[in-house]
């Protein structure tokens, strides 16, 4: 593996990690670096989550209604299963201090909660309810031929900028 | 039944539950990443227009995997239509095509109903309040809330973090509230 480079970890706080890890539950921890085309593998992974989300038509609108008023089981049969098939995965990555393929120790990190969570998650719901995707379905939707929804997504990425301009502001 | 047309139709959700829930352990092995989705659009903000904001002042090169995975999820979207399309309408509850038949939403052949997600609607207030509004507060929404239904519902609950339990209860609040409540105003429109 001679394109690997290891950083050596310092004593120093990595500054940038704390940035980049206010307000985001997924962050990067790795310490390798790679070169760029290691990359394609997450590629890889989306490409399949992409054909999930399509073909168990959880980028649906009528989906998301049928869920929001209890009319199926569907969403929520998808959701808690992989909740549960996520819990026992990171179970069985704990108990046996499985590494990753470059054999690096897995990292969990405990985020702290903040009012955010609250007020923030509520105005992601009414979102969600009005346009019947969450940030996911909004890439697949788009590739799925409703091209329109490359608007929704202009708008979320401008939603995320403006949070970012007044976030001093927030009650947190 | 061959194998094509037994995986265009629609997939169960013991199926795809399971397989999004192996998402999580798939991304921390193969490089130590943790699963979400909203803050790709973060980076993009970081990427582009950081406008000398300090929460967009990080080098985002370090999380570009999450761009090429969300640019995974697109592809995916374009191949899962184009080469496993499911060629039947999509089949909901009655009592629901009976509420949508209400405001004129008759149309069950594509995922998202055509009536409402088109060019031409985005200049009426329907279609603004539908993909404009709506769409700004899920960006500003989920980085407020610090993630979305990947980062808080699957990955957050899957290591048993209680902040992103109380974020899922209340994403899945505000969406009962506004889909009951003020979606049908929205709709008569």
């Amino acid at each position: 593996m001679e394109n690997i480079n290891t950083t050596p970890i310092t004593g120093t706080i990595d500054q940038d990690l704390l940035l980049r890890e206010q307000d985001a539950m997924c962050v990067n921890e790795s310490k390798l670096e790679h070169k760029w085309y290691h990359n394609l593998k997450y590629l890889a992974v989306g490409i399949g989550f992409g054909i999930l989300f399509v073909k168990a038509e959880i980028i649906s609108w009528f989906r998301i209604q049928e869920m929001f008023r209890f009319q199926s089981f569907h969403m929520f049969g998808v959701i808690g299963s992989a909740v549960a098939v996520g819990m026992l995965s990171v179970f069985i990555i704990k108990k046996f201090n499985i590494k990753t393929i470059y054999g690096e120790t897995i990292v969990f990190h405990v985020k702290e909660f903040n009012k955010g969570n609250i007020y923030g998650s509520l105005m992601f719901g009414f979102g969600w309810a009005i346009t019947g995707a969450c940030p996911g379905p909004l890439f697949a939707q788009i590739g799925s031929g409703a091209t329109v929804i490359a608007v929704t997504l202009l708008s979320a990425i401008a939603g995320t900028w403006v949070y970012g301009y007044f976030r001093d502001k927030l009650p947190h | 039944m061959n194998f094509i047309e037994f995986i265009s139709q629609p997939w169960p959700w013991y199926v795809a539950g399971p397989l999004i829930g192996l998402t999580v352990p798939t991304l921390l092995i193969i490089g130590n990443k943790t699963f979400g989705i909203s803050s790709s659009m973060r980076h993009i903000c970081a990427a582009c227009i950081p406008g000398n904001l300090p929460f967009f002042k990080y080098d985002w090169k370090k999380e570009i995997w999450n761009l090429f995975f969300v640019a995974g999820i697109f592809i995916g979207g374009v191949l899962a239509v184009s080469l496993l399309g499911n060629p039947e309408p999509i089949v909901v509850n009655p009592n629901l095509t009976e509420e949508l038949n209400g405001y004129g939403i008759t149309d069950y052949t594509s995922l998202m109903p055509n009536e409402i997600f088109n060019w031409a609607n985005l200049f009426t207030l329907k279609g603004f309040i539908m993909m404009v509004v709506g769409g700004f507060l899920i960006g500003f929404g989920t980085r407020y809330g610090g993630g979305c239904t990947s980062g808080h519902a699957i990955m957050g609950l899957s290591t048993l973090q209680w902040p992103s339990l109380v974020a899922t209860c209340c994403f899945m609040l505000g969406g009962i509230l506004v889909a009951n409540f003020v979606l049908p105003f929205i709709l008569n429109l």
